[in-house]
């Protein structure tokens, strides 16, 4: 892959202006052009090849063509940033947008903002390239809805996630923020050589260019056609952060006036003429299939229109949601049997404990000796963990829009994976890609749950059999029961300490592979390390959830490691900040939340603080969490978080993500859980799935720590450090080590 | 048939009188702004007023508010077309994320603040404990709700 992104290409330019030069670099594909109207673009292409037809009727007004492009700009001055990443709240839109006119010195008032369709050309492919060139593995998050299961590196690359906090570290870097420098040097020459001045006498600020010696100004737009007939440089220069007058702004997300008003359009806003509306069941035990049905009771309830048996679903479609949910819930369906009915969770935990005893071992990281290392040990610590699944519990249940006819198909949904999702639906319903189109929406949650596209599916083919166009929308109960959950993961840890108590050696062992491939590994420096895995899956749908495989192995490592400091008689932040001696970063990230938690104040009879810090998506979180147990269960005071992303775009939206990480994380370590009965999911909706409500929030306080590293993500790395860092905070508080999650059983007393 | 005042407009719906208020207000009078949640009154993402108080619309029959006034979050601006006192914080604070419980929220707080003016911590998690989001932006709801109490045209809705 990396011999095709710096492979020089030749760009077809038969039978238009359109683009004119351009080759990869180390940046991507760099190209300019003219389209009609009279519109400059300029595009890092994220894929290689001349792509313009495939993308000029989505793109382009009408007579417009356009390569893989980043950024349009008009004759009237109009400056539109073409975003690939879907809008979930994470504020993606702003941060993007902000990067590109950061770099180009557009205005940022004025700059308008669309996002891009789903086409091969806006695939994630700088995500794929940084991953490569980072030296990171893919996430677990990119996954390759084609063929239904996750992957390493996308082979086809037919990815445009939204996830694994990759969307401003690597489209924002390689993508928006190139493009935006290589439009301005553009522009800057096309002035230069109109006014026949040098570049270095110019001036550019908010889409306009300046001259100041001869009083000269005009807008951006105004050489257009000019820097289209220029070759743009392929190795346009990036601002150094200390000229940033946007990024690192809390610039108002875009987003948000929509949101208070209710005109913001959501999946399951879709307005189609003639639509009728479906819902759905699919086997609670999953992996089965429809056995019997019966559709008489439901066929006659009024407001019904059909009622179709798909062999692993049955839908029901009706003239509104009511009578479709009042028509599935008269139908008389039966599924079939097979061994996973008799999975319950205490026997799913008791296949795990036995492919930890017993099972083919697989090694994930490696270092030393741990035989060798644990000669002459002081003592050995061992303690076994537990996580159940987890669902994502997305507030807007899944649904998704779709009309098949004549050969074709339209698709309305909010998705994090637009083209995967395209791609999937054109599969399944036999068709090319091009007779497929997405029309994307806000996502009322994603979390990682809407990477996957079962319930596109459903609705492509309801609308195929049934012949309407039809908005599928699941009720919560089956939102909870057929979601992709979190792995349920039971972890062994061992560790030789010496006469100090400081570890000589960590051994650890789970049972399920995930991503990122680092999540299991240790931050800390202990000389031996021998960390394992014995996969042993069930027929439970597994998926991405908020930080992946993070939340599991944070929690373990960074409870395991306050067990190895208590056994030490050694105080947590003090113990962790000794193994982290050689790793400066981390220290200041510690540092940085021990101070503002207060680390160390007496607290009342019944309070106590913990802390933890983990490392996920290339930023560094630690936080500190005050609790109060003397009501019986926990209640967090506080929570004070320090991270270091390596710099904040949008440092209130950073924050805002930090909070929502946290509280997401918090809800998962108090109450999250999902178990199985007799092979099907338990739990339903919110009274047995419990949310944390405002009554329970803590006050969250923040504070972004700044660094020369490469740009960290935002969404996920706060989940991880909280689980542990109450945990910890609860073991000070009373003793009681929580070694399975959720921690609503403590028995802690009357109140728990 | 049921007759009502949808933010002040009459309103006559053909429907089911078991069908809830919640689909009724989305899919026959076209006001998508209210959202479903949970379809059982945990979430509070479907709340509207009846009557100028906050119900959960996806637990309430239609032919239970006949003749009612209902008011939803496209109807809550001020009569010269601004934006409510609760809009405004909600957009000083940046409150929502993914947005979709926000109508929900906003219509609690709206209510709240409409009975008590100036709300205490404890007065808020009483009145928003039934709105759940899932993007745990409860610090900045509270904050926008104590900012809206400062403003000057907290009443209407």
């Amino acid at each position: 892959m990396t011999d095709a992104v710096e492979t020089e290409i030749k760009v077809k330019n038969e039978k238009k202006k359109g683009p004119r030069k351009g080759k990869w670099t180390r940046r991507g594909f760099i190209g300019a052009g003219l389209i009609a109207g009279g519109a400059l673009v300029v595009g890092v292409a994220i894929r290689p090849g001349d792509r313009t037809d495939a993308l000029e009727k989505h793109v382009a007004g009408e007579g417009e063509h356009l390569l893989a492009a980043w950024v349009k700009i008009a004759e009237d001055n109009t400056i539109t940033a073409i975003i690939p990443h879907g809008e979930m709240g994470q504020g993606v839109h702003t941060a993007l947008s902000a990067m590109l006119a950061e770099e180009m010195d557009a205005d940022w008032e004025a700059l308008e903002i669309m996002e891009a369709p789903a086409e091969k050309d806006y695939a994630n492919f700088p995500l794929v390239r940084e991953f490569v060139m980072g030296g990171k593995t893919a996430p677990g998050i990119v996954s390759d809805t084609l063929n239904g299961a996750f992957l390493g590196l996308a082979k086809t690359m037919d990815m445009q996630i939204t996830g694994g906090s990759t969307s401003v570290r690597f489209t924002g870097v390689s993508a928006m923020q190139t493009a935006g420098a290589a439009a301005r040097e553009l522009i800057m020459k096309a002035a230069s050589e109109a006014w026949d001045v040098p570049v270095s006498d110019l001036r550019a600020a908010k889409s306009m260019i300046y001259h100041d010696a001869s009083n000269q100004s005009a807008t951006y737009g105004s050489f257009a056609a000019a820097a289209s007939e220029m070759s743009p440089n392929l190795h346009p220069k990036l601002k150094s952060r200390k000229d940033y007058s946007l990024m690192g702004t809390s610039l108002p997300r875009v987003d948000i006036p929509s949101k208070v008003d209710g005109t913001a359009q959501f999946g399951i806003d879709a307005q189609v003429e003639g639509m009728k509306v479906a819902t759905v069941m699919a086997s609670p035990v999953h992996g089965e299939v429809v056995s019997t049905i019966d559709k008489r009771a439901a066929t006659a309830t009024p407001g019904v229109l059909s009622v179709h048996n798909l062999g692993d679903f049955v839908g029901v479609v009706a003239e509104g949601y009511w009578p479709a949910k009042m028509g599935l819930d008269a139908l008389d369906v039966t599924f079939t049997s097979s061994a996973s009915d008799s999975v319950s969770q205490e026997s799913l935990f008791a296949q795990y404990a036995e492919a930890l005893d017993s099972g083919k071992r697989k090694t994930m990281h490696k270092g030393g000796n741990v035989a060798k290392g644990a000669e002459g040990a002081a003592k050995i610590i061992e303690a076994e963990y537990s996580v159940p699944f987890l669902a994502h519990a997305c507030m807007e249940p899944m649904n998704a829009t779709a009309w098949v006819r004549d050969g074709k198909a339209d698709i309305w949904c909010g998705t994090q994976n637009p083209l995967g999702t395209r791609a999937a639906v054109a599969k399944a319903l036999e068709m090319e890609l091009g007779s497929v189109t997405l029309h994307t929406a806000f996502m009322g949650g994603g979390f990682g749950r809407r990477a996957i596209p079962d319930y596109v599916l459903q609705a492509a083919t309801l609308s195929k059999v049934s012949g309407h166009p039809i908005k599928l929308i699941w009720s919560r109960e089956e939102t909870t029961r057929q979601d992709h959950y979190r792995p349920a993961v039971l972890g062994r840890f061992k560790a030789a300490v010496d006469d100090d108590g400081m570890p000589l050696t960590w051994e650890s062992v789970f049972n399920h592979e995930g991503e990122p491939k680092e999540a299991s590994d240790i931050i800390y420096g202990i000389p031996n390390k021998k960390v394992e895995v014995v996969d042993s899956p069930s027929h439970t749908r597994l998926g991405p959830w908020r930080s992946v495989d993070h939340t599991q192995h944070g929690y373990f490592t960074e409870s395991f490691i306050e067990e190895l400091a208590h056994a030490a008689g050694k105080d947590g932040y003090e113990y962790r900040r000794a193994l982290l001696a050689d790793k400066p970063r981390f220290v200041k990230v510690l540092d940085a939340a021990a101070k503002l938690g207060n680390w160390g104040e007496d607290l009342p009879a019944g309070q106590a603080k913990g802390i933890s810090i983990v490392e996920s998506f290339m930023t560094i979180c630690a936080q500190v969490v005050t609790v109060d147990v003397t009501g019986g269960a926990p209640k967090v005071l506080h929570v004070a978080c320090a991270a270091d992303p390596g710099f904040a775009v949008n440092p209130d939206g950073f924050e805002a993500q930090m909070q929502s990480g946290i509280i997401y994380g918090l809800c998962a370590a108090l109450y999250g859980e999902i178990s199985l009965e007799d092979g099907a999911v338990a739990q339903s909706n919110f009274h047995d799935y419990e949310i944390l409500r405002i009554n329970e929030a803590p006050k969250i306080d923040t504070v972004i720590l700044t660094s020369n590293a490469r740009l960290g993500g935002g969404g996920e790395p706060g989940t991880p450090p909280i689980a542990p860092a109450l945990a910890n905070a609860v073991f000070n508080a009373t003793g009681k080590r929580i070694r399975n999650l959720p921690m609503r059983d403590l028995g802690l007393g009357a109140g728990s | 048939m049921v007759q009502l005042k949808i933010n002040g407009k009459p309103t006559r719906l053909d429907v089911d009188p078991n069908t809830p208020l919640l689909w009724a207000v989305r899919e026959q009078a076209g006001l998508t702004g209210t959202k479903f949640g949970c379809g059982i009154a945990m979430c509070g993402a479907c709340t509207v007023h009846i009557d100028g108080a906050p119900v959960r619309s996806c637990s309430t029959f239609i032919g239970d508010v006949d003749g009612s006034e209902v008011t939803t979050i496209e109807g809550i601006k001020n009569p010269d077309g601004t934006l409510h006192a609760v809009q405004e914080a909600w957009i000083k604070h940046q409150v929502p994320q993914c947005g979709y419980c926000q109508s929900g929220q906003i219509m609690s707080a709206v209510a709240l603040l409409r009975d008590t003016p100036n709300p205490s911590d404890d007065d808020i998690d009483a009145a928003m404990a039934g709105n759940i989001c899932r993007c745990g932006m409860y610090d900045r709801i509270r904050a926008a709700i104590k900012t809206a109490a400062q403003m000057p045209k907290v009443v209407g809705g």
